[in-house]
C-alpha cells in the first residue's frame, strides 16, 4: 500500500475504470487535476464552454457504448454542466462528472466560485457525492462508475473539494462495488415471460413498442430475431431508433406526436402491445385514455418506476430488454410448432395498406424542401452515418427521413430536448467512433446555442459535418404558432443570423451553401467528402411543417396530414 | 379510486443529504408529506424515516419506486394495512385559569398524559399516542385556549407475529 495524493488516486482510479478520454474545461479549483492528468495516457478534449463537455461526453458514450468523463471546475464551471446532466439522466446515459469545488472548510461560507452543485444537481442526477474525505475517495469514484453503468444507466456527478484532492492517503484499488441498497434487477420473471408469450400467441393484431433501453442494453440483434420469428411489427420511441432495422419489412416507423400514420394506427388498433424499454412518454402515448386502448399491454423495463407510471400495463415484467428478449426468443424457439398466426397476414396486409395511402411525403418544388436534404443526405451516405441533431423541427425530419439499422447511431437529446446538443454531441460521437462520417443535422436556432464548439472540432481536427436546415425562424415553435395560434408568429422570427459560411471559414473549417434544390446534392457531397469539420448551410422553405402532428394532449390516431 | 393515507417506514443509508434526496423526490414530483420523523436506528449506519403520505393507489405506488430508486434508500415498508403500533408525541401549552385547572388535570389524566410544566396561567402537557387519541385530546383542550402545540409526526414499527 502506498500513500498517494487525491489528484493521482483519481488517475489512478481513472486507469482502474479503463478510462481513457475526457472532455473538460479547467479553472481553479481543478488546477491540480489538470497538473496531474497531462502526466497521464489519458485524452484530455478542452471544448469552449462546460456545457459543451457533457453534450460531448453524451455523445461518445452512444458511439462507443463507454461511459462518457467529464471534468469542470467550481462554482459557474459546475452550474454550465446543469443542462447536460438533466438531458443525459432524462436519455440514461452512463456517465460521470467530476466537478472542482472549494476546500472543505470554506464550503457553506459564500465562497469565491463556490456552488452547491452537489445540491442542484440532486434531482437530475442518478446519484452523486461530495467527498469529504480523501479515504472515502478511491471508493467513492469506484461506486460512482458502478452506479452509471449498471442498471437503468445514467449521470452520477463527483464534487471534488480542493484539499481533498491535494490531501494524501494509503492507496489500493478498491474491491467490487457492493450496495445493500441498490441491486437491479436483469433476470425478468419466467412466469411474465411464459403470460407474454401466451398472448403472442393468440392475438392477432399485436405490435412491439420500442425504446432506448433496446438500444442501451444492446438488444437490437435479439428485437430483430424476435420480431421476424413472431411476425409483430415493430414501431419505437425517438430514444429507440436503430433498435430495429429502418428498411425491415415490419418496421412501422416512429411513434407519437410525429409518428408515421401506420405507427399511429397500427397502435390504435392493436390487441396486443408489448413495450419493451420505453416508458409511455406523453410525446409518445398523447391522449393516454385512448391509446392502445384496445390492446392487452405488456410492458419490459429494467426500471420499474417506468411500469405503471403513465400506462396501466397488464403484465409487467421488470428486467433487461436483452435478457427479456433473449429469453422469450428461446421460450418460442422451443416451440417447434409455433407459426405466427394465420390471421396475422391480414393485420400485416392492413398495415401495408396505410403505408400506401398515407406515407410520408413532401413536395419538392422551387425552394429547398428540409426533408429533400435529409433524403439526399440518406441516399449519399448510404445509410452509415452516425447522425446527431439539435432539437426542434430538424430532429423531426432527421427522425422520419434518416432510416438507421443499428443502435448508437442516432444521436440526439430525446428527453430533455436540448437546443444546442447536436454539434457537441458530434463531436464526442466522432471522438468515440473514429473513422466513422459524423453528422450534425441542426436548425439555424440551435445550432447558435453551442457554435463556439466548431473551435473544439478544429483544435482536435474532428470531421464533423454540420448540416443547417436555415429557414429563419425557431421552425418548430413556428409550427405550432402557424396551427394554434393563428400565424401569430410572438418571437420566432430571426431578423438576423449570422452568414453560417463565413463564420464556418473564422473557425477555420468549410463553409458551402445551397440555395437551390439542384445544388443540395453537390454541396452535400462536397461537404461529406471534405476531411476536415464542414458548415453546410440549406436555405430552406421557412413555413415548411413536420407532418403528420397530432396536437398536444389529442389521441394518436387525430393526425394532421399533409 | 379514493386518495388515500399510506405510513411508510422507510430505512436509509444514515448520511448527510439523504433526507434532502427525500424531501426533494416528494417536492420534485408533487407527491404529499403530512408528517416526518427521521432518527437513527440501533444500527448508527442506517436510519429510519417514517413519513405519512396521502395519495391514490397508483401515486402510493410510484411514491414507493422512487423511494426504492434513490440509491441511499436501503428498504420501504407500506405499514397500511399491516398490523403495527403507531405512536405520536405532542406538547400543548394550553391556557389553565384558576377555574379549570382541575378539569384539565382530569382530562390529562384519563389519557395517561402528563403535565411538563406550569405557569400561573397555563399548563404544558405531554401525550403520546396515535393520531386519533391525539387528535381527541386535542379537541378536548380547545375550549380551554391552546396557546401552541409541537407534535412530532408518527413513527411505527410493525407487531410482532404472535
Amino acid at each position: 500500500m502506498s500513500k498517494l495524493t487525491g489528484t493521482k488516486i483519481l488517475m489512478e482510479m481513472l486507469k482502474e475504470e479503463g478510462v481513457d478520454t475526457i472532455f473538460g474545461y479547467p479553472g481553479g479549483a481543478v488546477i491540480d487535476i489538470y497538473d496531474e492528468l497531462q502526466n497521464t495516457e489519458i485524452n484530455h478534449y478542452l471544448v469552449r464552454h462546460e456545457q459543451g463537455a457533457v453534450h460531448a461526453a453524451d455523445g461518445y458514450a452512444r458511439a462507443s457504448g463507454k461511459t462518457g468523463v467529464c471534468l469542470v471546475t467550481s462554482g459557474p464551471g459546475a452550474t454550465n454542466t446543469v443542462t447536460g446532466i438533466a438531458s443525459a439522466y432524462m436519455d440514461s446515459i452512463p456517465m460521470v462528472i467530476f466537478t472542482g469545488q472549494v476546500p472543505t472548510r470554506l464550503i457553506g461560507n459564500d465562497a469565491f466560485q463556490e456552488v452547491d452543485i452537489v445540491g442542484i444537481t440532486r434531482p437530475c442526477t442518478k446519484h452523486n457525492y461530495l467527498v469529504k474525505d480523501v479515504k472515502n475517495l478511491a471508493r467513492t469514484i469506484k461506486e460512482a462508475f458502478h452506479i452509471a453503468r449498471s442498471g437503468r444507466p445514467g449521470p452520477v456527478l463527483v464534487d471534488l473539494p480542493k484539499d481533498m484532492i491535494n490531501a494524501s492517503t494509503n492507496y489500493s484499488p478498491p474491491g467490487a462495488v457492493q450496495l445493500r441498497s441498490y441491486n437491479p434487477t436483469y433476470e425478468p420473471n419466467l412466469k411474465q415471460l411464459k403470460k407474454l408469450v401466451g398472448l403472442i400467441r393468440t392475438a392477432k393484431k399485436p405490435v412491439l413498442f420500442t425504446g432506448g433501453g433496446v438500444v442501451l442494453s444492446k438488444a437490437h440483434e435479439e428485437l430483430t430475431a424476435f420480431a421476424r420469428k413472431t411476425q409483430i411489427p415493430v414501431t419505437s420511441t425517438l430514444m429507440g431508433l436503430g433498435g430495429f432495422p429502418g428498411n425491415d419489412p415490419l418496421w412501422l416507423g416512429m411513434l407519437g406526436m410525429h409518428g408515421t400514420y401506420r405507427a399511429n394506427m397500427a397502435v390504435t388498433e392493436c390487441d396486443l402491445l408489448i413495450s419493451v424499454g420505453e416508458r409511455f412518454d406523453e410525446r409518445l402515448t398523447g391522449k393516454t385514455d385512448e391509446f392502445a386502448s384496445k390492446a392487452r399491454i405488456v410492458q419490459i423495463d429494467i426500471d420499474p418506476t417506468s411500469i405503471q407510471k403513465n400506462i396501466q400495463a397488464s403484465v409487467p415484467i421488470v428486467g433487461d430488454c436483452r435478457i427479456s428478449l433473449a429469453q422469450l426468443n428461446r421460450l418460442i424457439g422451443e416451440d417447434e410448432s409455433y407459426e405466427p398466426a394465420e390471421d396475422r397476414k391480414q393485420w400485416l396486409e392492413q398495415i401495408e395498406q396505410w403505408k400506401q395511402t398515407t406515407p410520408l411525403a413532401y413536395k419538392q418544388e422551387d425552394i429547398i424542401k428540409p426533408q429533400y436534404v435529409i433524403d439526399k443526405l440518406y441516399e449519399l451516405t448510404e445509410g452509415r452515418a452516425i447522425i446527431s441533431t439539435e432539437v426542434g423541427q430538424n430532429q423531426m425530419w432527421a427522425a422520419q427521413y434518416y432510416h438507421f439499422d443499428r443502435p448508437g447511431r442516432f444521436i440526439t437529446s430525446g428527453g430533455l430536448g436540448v437546443m444546442g446538443f447536436g454539434l457537441p454531441a458530434a463531436i464526442g460521437a466522432q471522438v468515440g467512433a473514429p473513422g466513422e462520417l459524423v453528422v450534425d443535422i441542426a436548425g439555424d436556432g440551435s445550432i447558435q446555442m453551442n457554435i463556439q464548439e466548431m473551435a473544439t472540432a478544429m483544435q482536435y481536427n474532428l470531421p464533423v459535418k454540420v448540416v443547417i436546415l436555415n429557414n429563419c425562424f425557431l421552425g418548430m415553435v413556428r409550427q405550432w404558432q402557424e396551427l394554434f395560434y393563428e400565424k401569430r408568429y410572438a418571437c420566432t422570427k430571426f431578423q438576423h443570423t449570422p452568414d453560417f459560411v463565413k463564420l464556418a471559414e473564422a473557425y477555420g473549417a468549410k463553409g458551402l451553401r445551397a440555395r437551390e434544390p439542384d445544388a443540395v446534392e453537390r454541396v452535400l457531397s462536397e461537404g461529406l467528402a471534405y476531411p476536415g469539420p464542414v458548415i453546410m448551410d440549406f436555405v430552406v422553405e421557412q413555413e415548411e411543417c413536420v407532418y403528420p402532428m397530432v396536437p398536444a394532449g389529442a389521441p394518436i390516431k387525430n393526425m394532421l396530414l399533409v | 379510486m379514493n386518495e388515500k393515507r399510506h405510513l411508510l417506514s422507510i430505512l436509509v443509508d444514515n448520511e448527510p443529504g439523504v433526507l434532502s434526496r427525500i424531501v426533494g423526490l416528494f417536492s420534485g414530483r408533487g407527491y404529499n408529506i403530512e408528517s416526518l420523523c427521521v432518527a437513527e436506528t440501533m444500527d448508527p449506519a442506517v436510519s429510519r424515516i417514517t413519513m405519512i403520505t396521502k395519495g391514490y393507489p397508483t401515486i402510493i405506488e410510484q411514491i414507493k419506486k422512487q423511494l426504492n430508486k434513490l440509491i441511499n434508500v436501503i428498504k420501504v415498508f407500506d405499514l397500511t394495512g399491516e398490523d403495527y403500533v403507531q405512536r405520536e408525541m405532542v406538547l400543548v401549552k394550553v391556557t389553565a385559569l384558576q377555574q379549570n385547572r382541575a378539569e384539565i388535570l382530569r382530562i390529562i389524566d384519563i389519557f395517561r398524559g402528563q403535565v411538563v410544566d406550569v405557569g400561573q396561567e397555563h399548563y404544558t402537557l405531554k401525550i403520546t399516542g396515535d393520531e386519533e387519541k391525539i387528535e381527541a385530546i386535542l379537541s378536548l383542550l380547545k375550549p380551554f385556549g391552546i396557546r401552541e402545540i409541537a407534535r412530532t409526526g408518527s413513527v411505527a414499527l410493525y407487531r410482532e407475529k404472535k
